[in-house]
């Protein structure tokens, strides 16, 4: 018998990763000191928070909820110390595959941001196309498409560094959403972003979350995410980024054989901290070994031969 | 059915004492947070407000357990203006706890920082011989002493208060009394809560002179569960690395004592 020589290493278009595993946008992602950790401890790579223009605060708590029976609840509303503080932090970053998260309501609010990366080592943006919970920004761009193209084309335009568009479940339907990026010259695609939702209290009988709306992320949200790369990868030729619910190898599998090239994780690091990569890479390798695949990419997309 | 406890969990708050005129406990019956460890804390709802972070304080009455709040700003003060009855969510606890010596213990605490050194004491051994330092500005603002006496009733011990102005106690900062006093005595373990800059001062002496020291953090939180990345400090995460951590961990971070991260993340000097 041979034996079988596993690598978890994947290209994601024109991103190269040593892992598949990345860590979603929005999640721990402020400072550099915590992205060499999670990289550490076995994160492929970081996709930042949203960083708009300026600064933001983001709502008052409570922001973050835990749903009874599985998933989290979020209306963060986007804090983040704005791009250009960012920048200046990032362009201390010598080796860590760091993907910049954007998030505005008009191109020349992406052309700015993502020149003043221009010094520092990234191995991508990723356009927020599709956060549910924040008016004028994220969904509210996703939803229209001649908007999506202007945006893309003009970020294209403004860089060299490969660009992801982030798409979610808004009121527009996606795969147009993507069409419209992928037309505009996007390199890959993150599917799906959190889905707009919300909880009640019964015992005081009002909303939890301040801003009453927010994001359903993790375990529940899993099935669709999983649908929808499976029909992105089926309409579309285009490197994509499956995320949603991963919290499991098999999750991940789920996701490359579903189409995906990679994958994002969130919620799973609330509930399983940041040992949650290495788990995953460990039981992947397993996986890959037991399966005779030597690559991730050969396992991409296999479900949809059937 | 075990309780989900990043799940809010609704209380009526039973009782309410007034500590200083800024400084309130509100107390409240709960099956988990009478047991939680000194350092832990909970994430405290306040309807229609906010959500904070809170050191769970202990209360004497079997089955209850307490938050003490100092009026500060808008959320603050919105949980201190609670009334007997009025309903407040918890979730937790989260964190880590200290790391309980025995021997000769020195405890130092600046305000509502003295709320996990109280739970401590709850956790200290009979034969423990402890010191506690309360530090506060001025006498109306000292609190928790009477408290404190209670818990160490039988306990070799000694409390010392100091303020800046010297209206009660000891005149002076509290961290010129832990100076003076690991100059004297060698203790087997120390442990502080409280601003930032004191707690500072007090692992930079205790560490200077080789002892174990401990210190319990604060700072900004959305999440408490390692998620939103608020509480970041160089590459530590306070809701989940902490609320404790070493002297000497602390030290060799760069942002400890010198830097907070505001709403939007940004790094502002003390």
């Amino acid at each position: 018998m041979t034996k079988v020589e596993a690598s978890l290493a994947t290209s994601i278009g024109p991103i190269n990763l040593e892992r598949p595993v990345m860590l979603a946008s929005g999640i721990l992602g402020i400072s550099l000191d915590v992205f060499k950790r999670l990289h550490r401890s076995g994160a492929g790579a970081i996709v930042t928070k949203s960083l708009s223009k300026e600064p933001w605060e983001g709502y008052p708590n409570p922001t973050i909820f835990s749903v009874n029976g599985g998933g989290w609840l979020n209306a963060v509303g986007l804090s983040n110390p704005g791009a250009s503080y960012f920048a200046k932090m990032l362009e201390e970053n010598n080796d860590v595959p760091i993907i910049v998260s954007l998030v505005g309501s008009v191109p020349e609010d992406f052309e700015f941001m993502v020149k003043e990366f221009d010094n520092c080592k990234i191995a991508g943006f990723e356009l927020n196309l599709s956060c549910p919970h924040v008016a004028k920004v994220g969904l509210e761009v996703g939803d229209d498409p001649e908007l999506v193209k202007k945006i893309v084309t003009a970020v294209k335009k403004s860089t060299n560094v490969p660009v992801i568009a982030k798409i979610g479940l808004g009121t527009t339907h996606y795969l147009q959403t993507v069409g419209s990026a992928i037309d505009s010259g996007i390199d890959a695609i993150t599917a799906i972003n959190t889905v707009r939702a919300m909880a009640i209290d019964t015992e005081t009988q009002r909303p939890i979350l301040s801003n009453k709306f927010g994001g359903l992320s993790g375990t529940p949200i899993k099935p669709i995410a999983l649908r929808c790369v499976y029909e992105i990868s089926s309409k579309y030729d285009i490197p994509i980024i499956g995320c949603g619910g991963i919290s499991t190898w098999e999750d991940a599998v789920e996701f490359f054989l579903a189409g995906a090239s990679a994958v994002q994780l969130g919620s799973a690091v609330g509930d399983r901290w940041i040992d949650v990569f290495n788990e995953i890479n460990d039981g992947m390798l397993h996986y890959m070994k037991k399966k005779g695949i030597t690559k991730i990419e050969e396992m991409v997309g296999i479900a949809k031969k059937y | 059915m075990q309780r989900n406890t990043n799940h809010t969990t609704i209380c009526k708050i039973e009782k309410v004492i007034d500590e200083t005129p800024t400084v309130r406990t509100l107390v409240y019956s709960d099956k988990i947070m009478p047991t939680v460890l000194p350092g832990q804390f909970a994430m405290v709802w306040i309807p229609g407000i906010n959500e904070l972070p809170m050191s769970v304080m202990i209360s004497l009455e079997e089955g209850k357990a307490a938050f003490t709040v100092r009026k500060h700003g808008p959320s603050s003060t919105g949980l201190f203006n609670i009334k007997e009855g009025d309903q407040i969510g918890i979730r937790g606890p989260y964190g880590n706890s200290f790391d309980l010596k025995s021997g000769k213990l020195l405890l130092v605490g600046g305000g509502t920082g003295l709320v996990p050194m109280m739970r401590l004491l709850k956790f200290v051994k009979p034969s423990d011989d402890v010191t506690l330092l309360i530090g506060a500005k001025t006498k109306d603002e000292v609190f928790f002493e009477d408290f404190a006496s209670k818990l160490l009733k039988n306990n070799t011990h000694k409390i010392i208060v100091s303020t800046d102005d010297g209206t009660y106690g000891e005149k002076g900062f509290v961290t010129d009394m832990v100076k003076k006093l690991t100059d004297q005595t060698h203790f087997d373990g120390v442990y502080t809560c409280g601003p930032e800059i004191m707690m500072y001062k007090t692992v930079q002496i205790a560490h200077s002179k080789g002892l174990f020291v401990q210190a319990s953090l604060e700072r900004m939180m959305k999440c408490g569960v390692g998620i939103c990345g608020s509480c970041c400090m160089g590459e530590d995460l306070v809701c989940k690395d902490g609320t404790v951590f070493d002297g000497d961990h602390l030290l060799s971070n760069k942002e400890f004592g010198h830097f907070y991260r505001n709403k939007a993340g940004i790094l502002e000097k003390y």
